[in-house]
Order: structure tokens, then C-alpha cells, then sequence
């Protein structure tokens, strides 16, 4: 293998330059970005003055050899760009413009380069923002996703996807969200943001229909690249802890969610042999510091959660009553239809028939309409009783998977519920 | 950078203005306000307005002015005042908005102030 050495400044061949700039973009594209916006809230433009100096690195690397300090190299040559770009306004010098200037590409401590990822997640998250572009607009300045990759996954083309992006960093611009981390007193309410934005890439996950990902392709490792980083940026949170012990746990049964054939296989069947043991140890640990920080909350109870699913087969039996009260708990944290479903599922596993089938009526039933793991459940409760509305709330369910090897599952269920010859 | 808070109004609230029983409450919430924002230095302009049935509207409608009682839509909450502030950002505009009388007894919306096209110099 050959690695370009850095500072060498002869024969270096291009791929070597090509390799190290793709390994630069994917390291520090985020923490670049971050750091141009904070200037002046101008993500777009960042973005554009970013990409030309990964540009520029490609001309100039082959002949220079690769800087000691690529970021700041990287970093002096967007921020000549966005001089350049800016050159007819009067622009007010900022703490930024100083850090910027005083950045050195020769300087080898990549510890000089202050890090303003969090507050750049803050901003993307802000109340300011439509909620459901939070997410894109995190994935796309700190991962460097583009809005083609964003919109598959949120089954969106790409060009709306774009447009919407386009808009939402003119918002930030325009309004005057500031890079600054929120006040003590906001924190909690703004991090619950954050935190909310980085599930939603995870997608939509629930163990009724463990993994239904919907076929689109899964930002299952972005999420959890994003939840780390925000763990390792605000090391204290107990609900960040919570959020990356909960996505490690799901992403942990993973292999085991469908079989050689690609069929689905729903929790309780699962081989637990296939679950990554890794990941469920780190998400142990995780969940077991967060909760000695002594502040318990909806991301928290949902890891604990899954904690009790995956010791289902080592203990050989579901720790029903655990499951329930920690419904109930984020119950009171975080009354969601997700989290009413859910306790309503775990009151039907308990043999509380009626109980589960009081907790779905309560329900508004246009909140529900849409929402593929009431059906689910709202068939299970009734299967259970012989009623004959049971196959009508599979119907519903059916037409609301998105995920075809869920729906074979649900399919093939519908045939086994059936009475009398198939 | 500047904004607007513009400071909304129900009803009900703006009547305390001129109900003896609650018109103390409500101008000295109103006057410990001003007074911390003015003291924070930040205020480039403000005003609190006349209730709406003193506003009188006008527009052209085919070329011909055509004046109107009272304001232009009728609404659940109307314009009581506003404050134009210098401030860092958003959120510390918002911080100042959650602070009036006007956030708990309507609303306050805030608004970026335009800068002058790049060209107008």
C-alpha cells in the first residue's frame, strides 16, 4: 500500500493526491463547513468555496505535495474564495475572520482547528427550521451528503430535495440564526431537536416490524456517525448517551432481521446468534453511564427498551413486566402515537387483550390513518379475539408497508390467520 | 443585525389598557419591560400604536384612492407596537421577544430588517 507522504513535495502520482482529497472530504467536510458559516450564517456559500478549494487541492497537490496540515490548506483557500465572492461588500471583520487568518496550512496540529460542528447541528435543528428538513439539511453540511442521496432516502427526486435544501440554508441566512451553543435554560428543549433530527435519519424503526427501512436505502450509519459525534462533542448529555445506546441496540440485530432468501424475520423469531455482540456490549455501557447521570428521558427508556429485547434469549423468556413499565414510563416522558402502539403491543404479548385494544381506541383516528404499526397491532389485538375486522386492519397495514419483504411477512400472516381450507 | 418585534395583541389584552382594575398590571409589566430593553441598549426604535379602531386604510383601486375605517384585516390578534433592536442573532431577539408583556398575552413575530439592495450605494 502507498501512502503520499505528507510534505513531500516530488513524485507524487495523482491517485495518491485523489485519495488523500477524498479521505480529507470525508473527515473534515463538516467541521470545514462549520466553521466557514459561522462567518456569516452563509452555508451556500461555504459550500461553494469548499468545494472549489477541493478543486483547487487537486491541481495544486500533485505539484506541491499534500500540505502538513491539509484542513487549514483546505481552510485558507475557501476562505480566499469567499473573500473574493464577498470582495464588493463591506464585510465586518469577526472573531471568525481571525481564527481564519491566523490558521497556518504548515502548522501540523490539527488540535488549531476549532471544532463548530455542534453549533452548526444547533442551527440546523433550530425551531426556525421546518421541522422535516432538519434532517436533510444536518446530513447534507456535516456529512457532505449530497440532495440526490438525501432525497432517495426520504423518497423525494432530487431536484425538489434540492430546491428545499436551497431554501432552508436561505432561511438560516436571512433570519440570523447565530453559531452559538443555546443558553443553559433552552439546552435541553434544543438538544431534544438535535437528538430528534438524527433519529429520523435512522429511519423509521419499531419492533412490531423490526427494520421496516421502507426499501429506500438506510442512513442507519450516518445517524450513528452523528449521534457519536454529538456524544463526543457533549460527553455530559444523558440523552445523547440514550439516543446512541437505543441505535446501536436496533442496528445490532441487523443481520438477524432477514433470512438467505431476504425474507423478513420479525424480533421475537430472530436468530439471536446472528446479533452483533459488539454492539450490544458498547450500547450497554453507553446506557448504563448515561443512566448514572441521573437524568432519565424518552431516549433513555427507549434504549432500555430494546436493552430488555436482547435479553430475551439469554434470560429464555420476554421480561414482560420490565417492558411495561418502561412503557409507561415514556408514557409519561413522551406521549407519542409510536410509544401508545408500542405499550399496546407489549399489553397484548402480557395477555391483556382488552387493555391493548382500550389503548389503540383511545387513539385520534386521523392520527393514525397513516401509520403502518397501529394496523399492525390493531390486527394483532383483534386476531386475538377471533374478530372479524381483523383482516380489514391487515389490509390497511399492507397497503401502509413500503418494505416488500415486510409485507410478504404480513401477507403470509394474513394466510395463516385465515380459518378453513387455503 | 436588526430586527422587528412585532408585538401582537388579542382583544381581551389590549381592553386591559383602559379597565382600572387590570390597566396597573398591565402598564407596569409594559414599563418594566421597556425599561430593561431600553437600558440594554439595543433598541434602534420602537413604538406602541392606538388600538385598531383609530386606524384608517387606504389603497388605490383603479386609480382612484379609496380610504377606509379601521384596519386592514380583520383579525384575532392586531398590532399593538413594535421595537426595531440591534442584536447578534436570532435567538437573542427571540430571548427579548419572550420577554414582553405581548408574548403572553398574543404574540410577537420576528422579523429580519431588509439591508438595502447591493446596488442602491
Amino acid at each position: 500500500m502507498t501512502t503520499a507522504r505528507a510534505g513531500s513535495a516530488t513524485s507524487l502520482g495523482k491517485d495518491d493526491v485523489a485519495e488523500t482529497v477524498v479521505e480529507r472530504a470525508r473527515a473534515s467536510y463538516g467541521r470545514l463547513i462549520a466553521l466557514l458559516s459561522a462567518r456569516d450564517g452563509d452555508i451556500a456559500a461555504s459550500e461553494d468555496a469548499l468545494s472549489e478549494a477541493f478543486a483547487a487541492a487537486l491541481r495544486a497537490w500533485p505539484r506541491t505535495g499534500i500540505p502538513a496540515n491539509p484542513d487549514a490548506w483546505l481552510l485558507t483557500t475557501a476562505r480566499n474564495q469567499l473573500r473574493n465572492a464577498y470582495r464588493h461588500e463591506t464585510v465586518k471583520l469577526k472573531a471568525i475572520d481571525e481564527i481564519l487568518i491566523r490558521m497556518d496550512a504548515s502548522d501540523a496540529k490539527p488540535a488549531t482547528i476549532p471544532d463548530m460542528r455542534l453549533a452548526l447541528m444547533f442551527v440546523c435543528a433550530h425551531p426556525a427550521i421546518q421541522e422535516d428538513m432538519r434532517t436533510p439539511l444536518m446530513l447534507q453540511t456535516i456529512l457532505g451528503l449530497d440532495a440526490g442521496q438525501i432525497g432517495s432516502a426520504f423518497l423525494v427526486s432530487p431536484t425538489t430535495m434540492g430546491q428545499r435544501l436551497v431554501r432552508a440554508k436561505a432561511k438560516i441566512k436571512l433570519a440570523g440564526i447565530g453559531f452559538a451553543l443555546p443558553d443553559r435554560d433552552v439546552m435541553a428543549e434544543r438538544l431534544d431537536d438535535v437528538l430528534s433530527a438524527i433519529y429520523a435519519a435512522f429511519g423509521t424503526v419499531w419492533d412490531g416490524v423490526d427494520g421496516d427501512g421502507g426499501g429506500q436505502p438506510s442512513l442507519a450509519g450516518e445517524a450513528i456517525f452523528l449521534a457519536r459525534l454529538i456524544v463526543s462533542l457533549l460527553p455530559g448529555e444523558p440523552e445523547a448517551l440514550g439516543l446512541l445506546a437505543l441505535m446501536l441496540y436496533i442496528e445490532a440485530r441487523r443481520p438477524a432481521r432477514a433470512g438467505p432468501d431476504g425474507a423478513f424475520i420479525p424480533l421475537r423469531e430472530q436468530d439471536a446468534r446472528l446479533w452483533r455482540r459488539d454492539l450490544i456490549l458498547e450500547a450497554e455501557a453507553i446506557l448504563t453511564h448515561a443512566g448514572a447521570l441521573g437524568r432519565v428521558g424518552r431516549f433513555q427508556l427507549e434504549a432500555a427498551i430494546q436493552s430488555v429485547h436482547v435479553q430475551t434469549p439469554v434470560t429464555g423468556s420476554v421480561n414482560w413486566a420490565a417492558l411495561r413499565s418502561l412503557h409507561e414510563l415514556l408514557l409519561q416522558h413522551r406521549p407519542s402515537i409510536g410509544a401508545f402502539v408500542s405499550y399496546a403491543a407489549v399489553l397484548l404479548g402480557m395477555g391483556l387483550v382488552e387493555a391493548a385494544r382500550e389503548v389503540l381506541d383511545s387513539l385520534e383516528p386521523s392520527d393514525v390513518a397513516h401509520y403502518q404499526p397501529y394496523w399492525v397491532t390493531r390486527h394483532a389485538v383483534l386476531a386475538a379475539t377471533q374478530d372479524g375486522e381483523a383482516e380489514a386492519a391487515l389490509k390497511r397495514a399492507v397497503g401502509l408497508t413500503r418494505n416488500t419483504s415486510v409485507c410478504a411477512y404480513l401477507l403470509a400472516q394474513a394466510r395463516r390467520d385465515r380459518p378453513g381450507p387455503p | 443585525m436588526q430586527f422587528m418585534l412585532i408585538m401582537n395583541e388579542t382583544a381581551a389584552e389590549r381592553d386591559k389598557r383602559n379597565d382600572p382594575a387590570v390597566a396597573g398590571d398591565y402598564w407596569g409589566a409594559w414599563t418594566a419591560f421597556v425599561g430593561e430593553i431600553q437600558q440594554a441598549g439595543i433598541v434602534v426604535n420602537g413604538d406602541g400604536l392606538q388600538p385598531p379602531h383609530t386606524a384608517t386604510t387606504v389603497r388605490i383601486i383603479d386609480g382612484k384612492r379609496v380610504v377606509q375605517d379601521g384596519p386592514f384585516a380583520d383579525t384575532k390578534e392586531q398590532l399593538g407596537g413594535y421595537f426595531t433592536i440591534d442584536v447578534p442573532d436570532l435567538d437573542t431577539a427571540l430571548a427579548w421577544a419572550a420577554k414582553s408583556p405581548a408574548a403572553s398575552g398574543g404574540s410577537v413575530e420576528v422579523r429580519p430588517i431588509m439591508l438595502p439592495p447591493p446596488n442602491a450605494a
